[in-house]
């Protein structure tokens, strides 16, 4: 069968590259495998739709049966967020040359090299620390590697948890730190919604911690006032403190360094990448420069370095010997095809934004979440927790009226309103609830949001809450 | 202006006109724009983007002073297409797979990512759904992922399949986590601490079982370049958790004996994951569940054709006997006749392995790859790559310095390992070398993974992608530059020089004082400057 994606496929052509073999047919290039596995027919497979035509016939039907949020007022966010994605990040990451590229040295591959490292340097920036690596696969990774990295640090077993955290990240986390960690999950004060400091002390009073983790906003999208306290704890007890952090917010908030983080760790979607359906995600770790941290990186980190040529930029790998790559299990961890694109697509962003637009954008998005949050509390019906304390683009209502959560998230739905997920589904952990509240519901608002879309949103409600 | 069009002294001849014609190997210059840093460009004021702003009537909150950024970040400033040129510029610096015959980059599978999949991954359709919306809002995208399960469980013979882990890695990762779980249902995981592997499997086999608390035995190759299945008939006992073996291996070599170190581990009590990085020269000729795998997993960027994307984002999916599927991440996909939906509720699974459903975007190309091409398409692919590869064979083995190590006589599936160590024994002249003097013929390769078992390696795995003229011409560059590394090693030894940069000196990599991570490490502690 010849194929427009298959040149040697033609009849005549893979003939005559027999001939050249010297071979009778392909079958003698499988010589080596057994009958006895052979499959003695045809892949069982739909028919294929073998001109480009029919292929983007039979996708347009199956994408004509999603909604996007382009098309709907969407509130949803809850660790994937709806931002503007801007066309130059667009033009970029669709270039060929970094599209299709993969492993390349940094010869013919300069360019990756240069704009992922411009990346980590951009990232530094935004977190003020000096080491940030190529992205790992998404925040979920990034935090698991970063409670790894604290624990072959300081050689002890625990993982404290002391703000609220994603149900499905603390599943991955548990699962990832399983062989050498137990992770303690400490409740969230729940009046505050924020670490409960008296807890976490006694949690740590039992010893043995590697590491205390927070994150800056928290599940609930909250910015804790006491995660600079957590560091003191952390440190007290001998134990690191890592910080997962959105990295949109760091224009307006203090980066984790700054208030105690050994090592902050996050995930870039925010920074200029599609929603893609959750698929659309890449982690950062970042540290100072100290080698006892560096060393414990399993991710690649690019160095800047002279090459032969005087005022050229070279690039390599900076202790290389840290990594499967070079010392298969005896690495850290290990390393592979990880999530490269978007750190150029972050990086593009970032240096569009700059140091006003992250600082603005911050400021929108701190003050259309503060808005909402205060307009939903007027609608009947609603109730907002945890008073007046800061919270970005995430935040969580309660339904004091008959319906559940997901009865109002199908209503909103019906309505053109995509959001107010029930909270169990994504289940903050710590957040002191043996069940999960059924009347408890997350919104999202961004940049993108208006004024008058988050009215929308509070006269929709009235509506249907009751 | 100067005027091109001068009117020649006399009357211009046919032969003044011929174009001569092109010479054998191309005379490539890549880009070299000597770009700057983008800390280097732009100036205080410029900016890339605007950002909307809140009603005037909403006020920013008050934030506390300890969690408030105090000295803003010190990023670049610069106008749009002060960004946008840069990036370009980077970008032509950048050797994609669109533009090279990239068969260098064996095992990494280099085949064409077909244009018209990236339209439906762009698609808003794709691209702004958001992954908490409502299952009725979302059949489309559902309607992808059940599908490409069915498919790739035909095409593995295997009952289900999770299209959740973010790459190949990932895939391995989730399953070690699987089989962990399993045993430890079991009562088995405290007695059960060890897993076999292969050298010549990719190193994350023995990487992701040690990381998930596994002791890690390799097996060394027998002298024809096999598995060694009296090492591994040594290795295996109550220990024994699983083995992680690819095949082909990473040299090409197909390892006939497969079912019978299946057979070795399961008589143990242990699991078989087969790693299918390599899977592309036997699709729909042999299957993982055809020779007794429990689990296995493929790379969707590399079988399955979605774009390596400077390294990710990938796309891995394992796929395991429905004695293993209780153990699956979840969501999976399910159907109630009707419609599609998500199905959290799965009690012994090994949970999340990354957020959400998986790397979407890639699952969308996969799926079309396969729908493109079909059954006897997929057949064709695999067949091809296969010819292709031990066409490329029969046309460097006659390269002088090349040798094809282990396994005479027989031929390879998709790749080979060669090696250059007789061109080295002969003139110092380093695999390495010869593919950074390849880059200035416009492609390059690479070696092999660590450790080199194979001296001086070279992997090349050609895919169903190239025309047999792509090939000829990607072994004609070899012939050259080892013709080149007789006659004149310096110009390689030195290479590349017609790349967008020379030689690195690469010193300060490894010495904590000199290296310099980010731009700010390179400002104070080579520079000299405080911040």
């Amino acid at each position: 069968m010849t194929h427009p994606y298959i040149p040697n496929a033609v009849p005549a052509v893979r003939r005559a590259m027999l001939d050249e073999i010297g071979a009778t047919s392909v079958e003698e290039f499988y010589a080596d495998i057994p009958e006895s596995i052979r499959l003695h027919r045809p892949l069982n497979l739909p028919a294929p739709l073998r001109s480009e035509a029919e292929l983007v016939r039979h996708m347009d039907e199956l994408l004509s049966l999603n909604t996007g949020t382009d098309q709907a007022l969407s509130f949803l966010g809850s660790g994937c967020y709806r931002h503007h994605v801007p066309a130059v990040v667009d033009e970029v990451v669709n270039r060929s040359e970094f599209l299709t590229a993969y492993a390349g040295e940094p010869y013919e591959d300069h360019g990756r090299f240069q704009a992922l490292w411009e990346y980590q340097s951009m990232m530094a920036e935004l977190l003020d620390v000096d080491v940030v690596n190529v992205p790992v696969y998404d925040g979920f990774q990034a935090a698991g590697t970063a409670l790894r990295m604290a624990g072959r640090i300081t050689g002890r077993r625990r993982l404290v948890v002391a703000t609220a955290l994603d149900a499905d990240k603390l599943s991955r986390i548990r699962d990832y730190v399983r062989p050498d960690h137990e992770v303690t999950v400490v409740p969230v004060d729940r009046e505050s919604g924020g670490a409960d400091l008296a807890a976490v002390r006694e949690a740590l009073a039992a010893g043995d911690t590697a590491a205390v983790y927070a994150e800056s906003p928290s599940a609930l999208g909250l910015v804790d006032e006491n995660l600079p306290a957590l560091a003191d704890l952390a440190h007290g007890a001998g134990a690191l403190y890592v910080v997962g952090c959105n990295p949109l917010t760091l224009g307006v908030l203090a980066p984790p360094s700054s208030y105690g983080a050994d090592i902050a760790c996050g995930d870039i979607q925010p920074l200029g990448i599609h929603q893609s359906y959750g698929g659309g995600n890449a982690g950062f770790i970042a540290t100072r420069d100290e080698p006892h941290l560096v060393a414990e990186f399993p991710s690649r980190l690019f160095g800047l370095v002279p090459t032969q040529v005087e005022g050229e930029y070279g690039f390599g790998d900076v202790a290389y010997e840290r990594t499967s790559f070079a010392r298969r299990e005896e690495g850290k961890e290990w390393v592979g095809t990880a999530a490269a694109l978007h750190g150029i697509g972050a990086g593009v962003y970032l240096a569009l934004m700059g140091p006003r637009g992250m600082r603005e954008i911050g400021e929108t998005i701190l003050a259309l979440t503060a808005y909402a949050r205060r307009r939903l509390a007027h609608v009947p019906g609603v109730e907002v927790p945890f008073g007046d304390a800061p919270h970005f683009a995430d935040f969580t209502i309660r339904y004091t009226g008959s319906r559940t959560a997901d009865e109002v998230r199908a209503l909103l739905k019906e309505r053109g309103v995509f959001g107010g997920v029930p909270t169990g589904i994504t289940a903050p952990a710590g957040t002191g609830k043996a069940a999960f509240d059924p009347r408890e519901a997350a919104f999202c608002v961004t940049e993108v949001h208006t004024k008058a879309d988050i009215d929308r949103l509070a006269t929709t409600l009235e509506e249907i809450v009751k | 202006m100067t005027d091109h069009h001068a009117p020649a002294p006399g009357p211009v001849t046919a032969q003044d006109a011929r174009i001569a014609p092109k010479p054998p190997l191309r005379r490539f210059r890549q880009a070299s724009w000597d770009e700057k840093l983008v800390f280097e460009l732009g100036g205080p004021g410029e900016r890339g983007v605007l950002v909307p702003a809140p009603d005037p009537s909403i006020e920013v909150p008050e934030i506390p002073a300890a969690l408030r950024r105090t000295a803003p970040p010190a990023l670049p400033e610069l106008s749009q297409q002060q960004v946008l040129r840069h990036y370009l510029r980077l970008s032509q610096e950048n050797l994609g797979a669109d533009l090279n015959i990239d068969v260098g980059q064996g095992t990494c599978t280099m085949k064409y990512s077909p244009k018209v999949n990236d339209r439906f991954v762009r698609d808003p359709r794709v691209a702004a759904l958001h992954p908490l919306q409502d299952e009725d809002t979302v059949q489309g995208v559902l309607r992808v992922l059940h599908e490409l399960e069915r498919l790739l469980a035909e095409i593995s013979g295997m009952d289900r399949v999770s299209l959740q882990p973010a790459a190949g890695s990932a895939a391995i990762y989730a399953n070690v986590s699987m089989i962990r779980a399993y045993f430890a249902d079991r009562g088995e995981l405290e007695q059960r601490d060890e897993v076999i592997t292969t050298l010549f499997s990719h190193p994350s086999n023995a990487a992701c079982a040690k990381t998930a608390g596994f002791k890690v035995i390799t097996l060394h190759p027998d002298a024809d370049g096999y598995p060694d299945i009296g090492a591994l008939k040594a290795a295996v006992g109550p220990r024994t958790a699983a083995l992680l073996i690819t095949n082909p291996e990473d040299t090409g070599i197909y390892n006939p004996r497969i079912e019978e170190f299946v057979r070795i581990v399961h008589a143990a009590g242990g699991l078989c994951a087969y790693d299918q990085a390599n899977a592309n020269g036997i699709l729909g000729i042999t299957r993982a569940r055809d020779a007794g795998f429990d689990l296995c997993h493929f790379n969707l960027h590399k079988t399955f054709s979605t774009p390596h994307a400077c390294g990710g984002p990938a796309a891995g999916a394992c796929a395991v006997t429905e004695e293993l599927a209780p153990y699956l991440p979840h969501p999976t996909v399910e159907s109630d006749g009707e419609r599609l939906f998500l199905d959290h509720d799965r009690p012994r699974s090994v949970g999340k392995m990354r957020p959400f459903h998986g790397v979407v975007p890639n699952l969308v190309r996969a799926y079309a790859w396969i729908r493109s091409l079909g059954a006897e398409g997929l057949r064709a692919a695999a067949e091809t790559a296969v010819l292709n590869n031990n066409y490329l064979l029969h046309k460097v083995r006659r390269i002088p310095g090349v040798s094809v190590p282990y396994a005479e006589g027989r031929p390879r599936v998709e790749q080979v390992r060669y090696s250059w160590q007789k061109l080295y024994e002969d003139t110092g002249v380093h695999s390495e070398d010869i593919g950074l003097r390849a880059a200035d013929f416009g492609t390059h390769y690479w070696t092999s993974h660590h450790p080199y078992v194979v001296p001086e390696p070279m992997t090349l795995e050609p895919t169903e992608s190239y025309s047999r003229a792509d090939l000829d011409e990607y072994a004609a560059i070899l012939a050259e530059v080892a013709r080149e590394a007789y006659e004149d090693p310096e110009t390689v030894r030195t290479a590349p020089h017609r790349s967008t940069v020379h030689r690195v000196r690469p010193e300060a990599l490894d010495d904590p004082g000199t290296w310099a991570v980010s731009w700010r490490a390179y400002r104070r502690k080579i520079l000299g400057e405080s911040p």
